[in-house]
């Protein structure tokens, strides 16, 4: 199979991927946003919002991809990261409505509920936006380290990696519902009221966030085009064909894999982030087994390994799961565990490598097809 | 001359049974040794401990006679200096050629270097130089995977001579290939002694006439004979044990 080589997109294929999205979501939707909200082209603030959130989790996707399509390390637990991103921005957001809470006390709404009197400590300096992002990346990443660090020097691999990835993402579920635990219990944060000093939902804070998001995802598709083309990218490769040989050529693969697995998570974090302030609700929910198994299907769909393929994988998804939550609710999850068995079983590659296939045998007819 | 690798009194045993029995071993600098022995004799696994995936209950294996191996992962053991190829070809499959010898070029195996590395003139050289030396220089672009058996053995090896190695342990090296192939290695091995050490597991004794080194007979876990071909051909125990069979 003349495939092999890597489901790598061209550099060039990236560039204009990035020059198309960039132009739509910097350029174009910003612009229609302008125009009066009687006109027909005039993007609803639900559909800003909407494209927002997909776009973060086409950046959550493309977390994945980089550690389970360049090194083969299947996490089923990066709703996991994305949620803890979330929630550290979310204090943020939460310290932010100030006085302008049910009670009007400085303590968020769930806290007086809890008769607490003073914030916890891990509360200290989420008034500052700058310390919340920085927490948004380093929180997701650095429980990525302590838990990569463990199940790789163990060298745990393949399926049992990926069960404890569930595991983990389930047993953090079940501490956020605690009320103990000073995120607000199974309600979550919710209610944000500013960002910044500016109105949360005003309609320009909602096209800057839905640009932030499109900024995010375009510097995170190219910067992981550059790194998968690196030796440190061949290297992941390399992993995931034949680690023992890896070995034996004197790399030790420990380190190369903890590097891309906490790299994914503070991307999978800063996702979250910008995720929260757009739907305006975070809560353990995001923290289900099935949610992040979402995610490894919405790869799986896309293409796993080719970078763009993920982010059309959570696009398709995504997209159809809104029309049918919409029209046939009951239907959702049968269509998603179908699409999934219909692309494990006939497109290895996802619909990018049906998109490459189609279009290669258009242009060497009876060609490498 | 001195010995580059020496196994003393290793033993090694799952569960029980003594894979590795009070093994001794030396090997001289430049040498290049054959082992052979019937199947399950503990040639694999002898080379299993020297290249650190599995650690011996008891002796001790010494490299450079002050390296201690046991106390070495099995990629400080590769950056010492000790190369090996596997039994079953094991290349990087998804990528090419010229990025399998890349990965495997000797030099700094850091994180940080791994995202700035780019091959020197000098580098690009060599990897050619070794694509030619086993044939595979119109392969270059091809992926590992599409390529014949024989043909992966041969990039395994060209990724041992690129990683340059004091020492290179070769399991098998030409199960699957055809005469022809089995032949050129045999000439390249020879090449290749005295300024590298080989250590040679195979089974086909005509290769091993060919490559005309000492042979050490293994069995049971333990080396039976040692000598020339003809010497150890003629060992009654080895006879009784191996060849006789
Ligand atoms: N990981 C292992 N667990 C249990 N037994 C093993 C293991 N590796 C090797 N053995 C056993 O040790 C013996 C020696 O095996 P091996 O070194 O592969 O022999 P050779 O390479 O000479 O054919 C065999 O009987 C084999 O079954
Ligand atoms: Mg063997």
């Amino acid at each position: 199979m003349p495939e092999a080589l890597s489901q790598l997109p061209s550099r060039k294929t990236i560039r204009h991927f990035l020059s198309w999205f960039a132009g739509i979501s910097m350029v174009l939707v910003p612009l229609l946003r302008l125009l009066p909200e009687t006109t027909f082209l005039h993007p609803s603030d639900y559909t800003v919002t909407w494209l927002g959130k997909i776009i973060c989790y086409m950046v959550l996707a493309l977390s994945l991809d980089l550690v389970w399509g360049l090194a083969g390390i299947l996490s089923l637990g990066h709703g996991l990261f994305f949620a803890l991103g979330g929630y550290a921005f979310g204090m943020y957001l939460m310290r932010s409505i100030g006085r302008d809470g049910v009670y009007q006390s400085d303590l968020p709404d769930f806290m007086v509920f809890l008769d607490w009197k003073e914030l916890p400590w891990y509360w200290t300096g989420t008034q500052h936006f700058a310390w919340a992002a920085i927490l948004a990346i380093a929180l997701p990443s650095a429980v990525a380290f302590v838990f990569g660090f463990f199940a790789f020097r163990s060298r745990i691999k393949g399926v049992y990696f990926s069960i404890i990835t569930q595991a983990l993402t389930f047993a953090a579920m079940l501490l956020f519902f605690r009320n103990e635990t000073g995120f607000g219990g199974n309600n979550g944060f919710t209610d944000f009221k500013r960002i910044l000093g500016y109105d949360i939902t005003a309609p320009t804070t909602r096209t800057i966030l839905f640009m932030l998001s499109a900024i995010l995802l375009s510097a995170a598709l190219w910067g992981s085009s550059l790194l998968a083309r690196t030796r440190f990218g061949r290297i992941l490769t390399a992993v995931r064909d034949a680690e023992a040989r890896l070995r034996f050529c004197g790399y030790e693969p420990l380190g190369f894999k903890l590097a891309i697995w906490t790299l994914s998570a503070g991307l999978a974090g800063l996702a979250g982030a910008l995720y929260v302030p757009q739907v305006g609700i975070i809560n353990p929910s995001e923290m289900s087994a099935a949610n992040s198994i979402e995610v490894a299907i919405w790869v799986a769909v896309g293409g796993r390994g080719s970078l763009v393929g993920p982010l059309a994988g959570a696009g398709i998804v995504n997209v159809g799961k809104s029309w049918l939550t919409a029209t046939v609710p009951d239907l959702w999850l049968y269509a998603l565990g179908f699409l999934f068995i219909l692309v494990t079983l006939f497109l290895p590659h996802g619909v990018v490598g049906l998109v490459g296939r189609l279009s290669s045998s258009r242009s060497t007819p009876g060609g490498k097809a | 001359m001195s010995a580059i690798l020496v196994l003393d009194d290793i033993t090694v045993s799952f569960d029980g049974f003594k894979a590795l029995d009070r093994l001794y071993l030396a090997v001289d600098e430049g040498e290049l040794r054959c082992i052979i022995g019937p199947n399950g004799a503990g040639k694999t696994t002898m080379m299993d401990v020297v290249t650190g995936k599995t650690r011996p209950d008891k002796g001790k294996a010494l490299f450079r006679q002050e390296v201690n191996l046991a106390m070495l992962s099995e990629a400080e053991i590769a950056r010492e200096g000790i190369g090996r190829k596997f039994q079953k070809p094991t290349v990087f499959e998804q990528l090419s050629v010229m990025e399998n010898l890349e990965l495997a070029l000797s030099g700094p195996r850091g994180i940080l270097r791994a995202l700035r590395f780019r091959p020197s003139p000098r580098e690009k050289e060599r990897m050619e130089e070794v694509l030619a030396t086993v044939g595979l220089l119109e392969s270059g672009e091809r992926s590992a995977g599409e390529l014949s058996h024989g043909q992966k053995q041969w990039l395994e090896i060209g990724m041992l001579l690129a990683q340059e190695p004091g020492i290179l342990l070769l399991d098998e090296p030409v199960a699957g290939m055809t005469d022809a192939e089995t032949a050129k290695t045999a000439e390249l091995f020879r090449s290749l002694a005295g300024k590298h050490t080989l250590v040679v597991v195979e089974h086909d004794m005509d290769f091993v006439a060919a490559l005309g080194g000492k042979v050490t007979v293994m069995a049971e876990g333990r080396v039976l004979s040692e000598g020339s071909l003809a010497e150890v051909q003629a060992d009654e125990r080895v006879i009784e044990s191996y060849l006789g069979r």
